[in-house]
């Protein structure tokens, strides 16, 4: 565990998740939580292993947690706010108690609700999200200092053996985009992505 | 508490037709093998039997909403799920139900044993209860109150492949004349 948010750079969540986006070769599934963590993973360029939250705020990690378990073989990621992480944080040691090996969880976290009028959220400036993951039982779970770090973690927990958390202090930017707001065609695309189902 | 149960008619097999074997069967026969809960003590000898099984993979998650979430993510990876839970946990899932499992389309299986009725003790949840299936209706969300041994594994079986097959959620909620409730003995 790498505990040290203060000495971390605050970065930018589009640049991180398209930085993200790139080092994807192999299919990977990509879970986006809801408002500006997905519009940004839309605006990195769609690919057909995205899947885009509309709502149910704080479940990307979990949701995430189900396609790993489905397909053991895919390496799976998951991207969510700290306000949305707050609302379901049990979904921390459900993950390490069951300890996929495909699982990579990525929290952008600025401390704000960025998209409702940047609202501080209630862990800001008093909690740190790489200590409660750890304290959940996520022990492989760290702070990325700066990009470069950022890259570096993504690498290594694209082949690690135990489910990975990154943490990132993003600024308060909003979205660079707007996700469609299409469900159907968005779990259908995803399926699609899979392999799961084919187009009619 | 005690748990008085129905008794299975004298031709079957007490463990195979009580009413957490036919539903262990039918979730079985479906290809149903993801099972997350949030624990509630009429289900237990259901939770028991899931995890004495290895076809399954069940484990309690930290809250009903998440379970919703991981099943969800499961279909969609082509893994079948189920989320066991009680009422009161039920009435914490009108959000993901309208965000998550109506909007996309997801056959969301739900067991839900219910509390609150029919001998309840805790005015909590009698008045939860009254809260589950408008919140049902007010979605649309099929739903089946099962309240005898012998229609079990028929509304089980058809409502699972209903779900499937028309990706739409469904509730089937096992009420106290099924598994007995629970009852307050002191």
């Amino acid at each position: 565990m790498n505990s040290t948010q203060g000495n971390t750079k605050v970065m930018n969540r589009f640049d991180v998740t398209s930085r993200l986006i790139a080092k994807l070769n192999n299919e990977e599934a990509v879970i986006g939580g809801i408002g500006n963590t997905n519009f940004d993973l839309w605006a990195a360029g769609h690919r057909p292993q995205n899947f885009y939250m509309l709502g149910s705020m704080g479940l990307a990690f979990p949701i995430a947690l189900g396609v790993a378990l489905a397909q053991p073989d895919r390496r799976v990621i998951a991207l969510e706010g700290d306000g949305s992480l707050l609302m379901q944080l049990g979904a921390l040691s459900t993950i390490a108690n069951l300890r996929p090996k495909n699982l990579t969880v990525i929290v952008m976290d600025n401390g704000i609700y960025q998209i409702t009028g940047a609202q501080p959220t209630p862990a800001a400036g008093v909690a740190d999200v790489v200590a409660i993951a750890a304290g959940s039982g996520l022990v492989n779970s760290a702070w990325a200092a700066d990009e470069e770090d950022f890259e570096r973690l993504v690498e290594a927990s694209l082949t690690a053996s135990e489910p990975s958390l990154i943490a990132v202090r993003i600024d308060d930017k909003p979205g660079v985009g707007t996700t469609r707001r299409d469900p159907v065609q968005i779990r259908e695309r995803f399926m699609q992505g899979l392999g799961v189902r084919q187009p009619l | 508490m005690t748990i008085v149960e129905q008794q299975p008619p004298p031709q079957m097999s007490p463990t195979e037709r009580s009413w957490h074997g036919i539903v262990l069967q039918t979730l079985k026969r479906n290809e149903v093998s993801l099972v997350p809960y949030v624990p509630d003590r009429v289900l237990t000898p259901l939770i028991n039997a899931l995890h004495a099984d290895p076809f399954f993979t069940t484990f309690a998650t930290a809250r009903e909403e998440e379970a919703v979430g991981i099943v969800s993510g499961a279909w969609m990876g082509g893994r079948r799920g189920a989320v066991l839970m009680q009422t009161s946990g039920f009435a914490t899932l009108a959000n993901v139900l309208a965000s998550l499992a109506v909007p996309y389309q997801i056959p969301l299986i739900m067991f839900v044993s219910e509390r609150g009725t029919l001998g309840e003790f805790n005015y909590g949840q009698a008045l939860v209860c009254r809260t589950m299936r408008p919140v049902l209706d007010s979605l649309a969300i099929e739903h089946h109150t099962i309240t005898r041994l012998g229609e079990l594994e028929f509304i089980a079986d058809r409502s699972i492949k209903q779900a499937v097959t028309t990706q739409a959620p469904v509730a089937l909620i096992l009420n106290p004349l099924l598994t007995g409730g629970k009852v307050f003995d002191k």
